[in-house]
């Protein structure tokens, strides 16, 4: 490993020269001042300790326990969405209806089902698990046609909730919870419609959503301009909060990274899992009559940012949001109401201690 | 309106789907990593072990520094443990680092009571965890985690065997903290001794039940030298701050006049085992021992012992509301017992007072009244004496103005016979 087979260096220090921090494989020894935050004390080291060796143990642990990672895909049928999940992780995870013979029935009601994979690549293991909603939006009347997804994501937080609470608990407990929710915009080149508006408003306040622009090979380069310009306005004004969240930024490289995503919200997307000669290439994308659409393409599409932001660079911060914030105002929000009916644990325990306390 | 069926089609056939490019989710371990150094980690370590054993010393030396802190004087009256939190910086990772050391341990006459403080420093870490864990508006991710990782347990280098302080100690303590037992100042030992008594004191320790850290090794990257190193338990180290020049370079010795001990060299001491095994291969396998193991333990049985439980006795698990509706009734119902309670004792002191102040009152008012009379009797005899002596005044005056009638008559009738028989009438009259 790395952290071990570096060489102890042994202080060349002048006797009585104290502020020094030396790295690794630099000879001279820099002064930097250290800035501690108040209340603690802070420490220059004489010399190379093997601190960072706590990052590669906890890169091997980790490798060791694996991830999970559970994405639900929102939007009308037709869509792409089984699609564009195959595309993303590159493997058949999302069944999708087709084949001779079969009939695309829109179902009377609206289902949800998830789908549990373990995909492996470079020995990180991974749990990935899709839910899909097949009938979303299909009916004639569509209200209230996103309870039922309210609910499947209030589920997950409530079961990860009981076994948090419970008194013997797992060492490791499985995570079921909604990390992101991909929301499929027809490409209409309008307005966002008010079933969109309705659906992310109320689902930007308990889930990650991330809204694409679904089947863009429909749009030229400027109205997909102007198609964006307009959803960013009409989320705004309606005050939906989609992922990244802007007062969630910790630091300005976070805000500079975020605004760069952020006006790049809604992804125009397009899926794909054939293949094609191109230039002597094979790449994936969509063959018609007036050329070949490359899905992993800048120019043609934005696939690869969607792909960048949920997997490549985002998917912790995806997690830690949901654990961190939507998790915690669940919680926050449960224990208050059994409150009202019954103080909780947490009330319960601490005004009996405060009691036992005091007499 | 549109009904929901909900169909999971998870199986226990979680089947692995082969990959048909690259992905790109093997970044996820450094993007957990990037996140865990923007955050920062943070690191307790407990010294526990006699005065003079050469604690703060050591630590400098792991840690390649000067904390600051003068020795601690022998004439303590009890064990007490100080903490001190420092921030470290390596290359980018940023580490809080807090070393609580023990203050007195092993230094009064009775030691009976030795381990309690450590044992209830320890806890209240855990409390305060387990706290902040319950509240209903939580951070917890940006929680100043103080639990205690590691406790390096110093043993005094008797070459013998360990102490009964030391055996009582760590048997209290390693059901709740990782135990790493190190022989200090080791350069008092030699070669010999020092294998008969790494002996002695593992056999000592199994022999007591006594659960020291053992290094992990179900990872196939550390599980070898792992392994090694648990058979070099407990570690033999000297600690020592200061550089000698020795060949062409600056070391960190101690110089005797018969030679001088090199810390690093591992033929010396296992000094660098130490900080091979603590620092650079297990730090993180420490903090999660504690959190899943330690931390776990304590938080079930406080749970428990506050009577909350998973499953009632007919193990059908008991619904959070009927253990908190039962829990709020028997709470409630305590309050108003003492509630009653409070109110009759404070109705009682009420009473007493009332009837001191109506007694006071009542001593008050005879006193007024006896006062009251004996000035009337005063006044009245003053009066009497009053109305006799004007009685005498009148008298006086009617005798004088009767007198000087008299005289004026006389005066105007006769001469001084009339007057000299007045006189006499007089004097006669006086007499």
């Amino acid at each position: 490993m790395h952290g071990r087979e570096k060489t102890k260096e042994g202080s060349s220090l002048v006797p009585g020269c104290t502020s020094m921090e030396e790295k690794p494989g630099q000879p001279a020894p820099e002064e930097t001042p250290s800035n501690a935050p108040p209340g603690t004390v802070g420490r220059e080291l004489f010399g190379y300790v093997g601190i960072e060796a706590v990052l590669d143990q906890m890169r091997i642990k980790t490798m060791k326990t694996g991830f999970e990672f559970n994405i639900m895909v929102v939007g009308q049928s037709g869509l792409g969405k089984s699609t564009m999940v195959n595309t993303l992780f590159k493997s058949k995870v999302s069944r999708k209806p087709t084949g001779p013979g079969y009939e695309e029935r829109i179902p009377q009601t609206m289902q949800l089902q998830s789908v549990t994979h373990v995909i492996v690549e470079k020995g990180v293991k991974m749990k990935l698990t899709v839910t899909d909603t097949p009938g979303f939006g299909d009916q004639i009347n569509n209200e209230n046609c996103w309870d039922p997804i309210v609910k499947y994501i209030k589920e997950q937080y409530e079961k990860y909730l009981r076994e948090e609470i419970l008194i013997s608990r797992k060492r490791k407990i499985p995570d079921t919870r909604v990390h992101s929710c991909v929301y499929f915009v027809p490409p209409t080149g309008h307005w966002l419609r008010p079933l969109d508006l309705e659906f992310m408003r109320r689902l930007s306040k308990i889930v990650n959503v991330v809204p694409v622009i679904a089947k863009a090979d429909t749009l030229t380069l400027e109205e997909r301009a102007e198609f964006k310009q307009r959803i960013q306005e009409d989320l705004k004004a309606h005050g939906i909060n989609v992922y990244p969240q802007e007062d969630l930024d910790d630091d300005s490289d976070d805000r500079l990274l975020n605004k760069k995503i952020r006006d790049k919200i809604p992804f125009a997307v397009v899926g794909a899992d054939t293949e094609h000669q191109v230039n002597g290439k094979r790449v994936l994308g969509r063959r018609t009559k007036w050329g070949i659409i490359e899905v992993e393409n800048p120019a043609h599409c934005e696939f690869p940012l969607l792909r960048d932001l949920l997997i490549r660079s985002h998917l912790q911060d995806l997690k830690d949001v949901t654990h961190n914030v939507h998790y915690e105002s669940y919680r926050v929000q449960r224990l208050n109401e059994s409150n009202q009916l019954a103080p909780s644990p947490a009330a319960g325990l601490l005004g009996k201690h405060e009691m036992e306390s005091n007499l | 309106m549109a009904a929901a069926e909900i169909a999971r089609q998870v199986g226990e056939s979680c089947r692995t789907v082969p990959l048909s490019g690259h992905v790109g989710f093997d970044s996820l371990p450094d993007q957990l990593v990037n996140k865990s150094v923007n955050h920062g980690f943070c690191f307790n370590i407990l010294c526990v072990g006699e005065t003079g054993l050469g604690k703060s010393t050591l630590m400098d030396t792991l840690f390649n520094t000067k904390f600051e802190g003068e020795p601690a004087s022998h004439s303590q009256p009890g064990v007490q443990l100080k903490s001190s939190t420092y921030d470290l910086q390596e290359s980018n990772v940023n580490l809080k680092l807090t070393i609580v050391g023990t203050v007195g341990f092993g230094d009064q006459i009775n030691k009976e009571d030795s381990y309690k403080p450590i044992v209830e420093f320890i806890d209240a870490q855990f409390e305060a965890y387990l706290q902040e864990e319950l509240k209903i508006k939580r951070v917890l991710h940006n929680f100043h985690d103080a639990r205690i990782h590691a406790c390096l347990y110093f043993i005094a280098p008797t070459g013998h065997s360990l102490k009964s302080l030391d055996l009582v100690t760590m048997k209290k303590l390693d059901s709740k903290v990782n135990i790493i037992p190190i022989i200090a100042k080791s350069d008092a030992i030699s070669k010999s001794e020092l294998t008969k008594f790494k002996i002695k004191i593992t056999s000592e320790l199994v022999s007591n039940g006594v659960q020291i850290y053992q290094f992990p090794t179900d990872d196939e990257s550390v599980a070898e030298i792992n392994g090694t190193m648990n058979a070099h338990l407990p570690f033999a180290v000297i600690g020592s701050t200061e550089e000698l020049k020795i060949g062409n370079k600056m070391m960190k010795a101690r110089q005797y006049p018969w030679g001088t001990v090199q810390v690093e060299n591992e033929a010396h001491c296992d000094f660098v085992k130490l900080r091979e095994m603590l620092i650079r291969v297990n730090m993180e396998d420490l903090r999660e021992q504690t959190h899943t193991r330690h931390y776990e333990l304590y938080r079930r049985c406080k749970l428990e012992e506050m009577g909350f439980k998973d499953t009632d006795p007919d193990s059908k698990p008991f619904s959070l509301q009927e253990t908190y509706e039962a829990k709020r009734n028997e709470f409630l119902g305590e309050l108003q017992k003492k509630e009653e309670e409070m109110r009759q004792m404070f109705v009682q002191r009420v009473k007493e007072k009332e009837a001191e102040l109506k007694e006071a009152e009542k001593e008050l008012h005879e006193k007024f009244d006896r006062l009251k009379k004996l000035h009337q009797d005063e006044k009245k005899k003053l009066e009497d004496k009053k109305k006799s002596l004007d009685d005498e005044v009148n008298a006086f005056k009617q005798r004088k103005t009767a007198a000087e009638l008299l005289q004026s008559q006389a005066q105007q009738a006769g001469g001084s016979q009339t007057l000299k028989r007045e006189k006499e009438r007089k004097n006669s009259g006086f007499l």
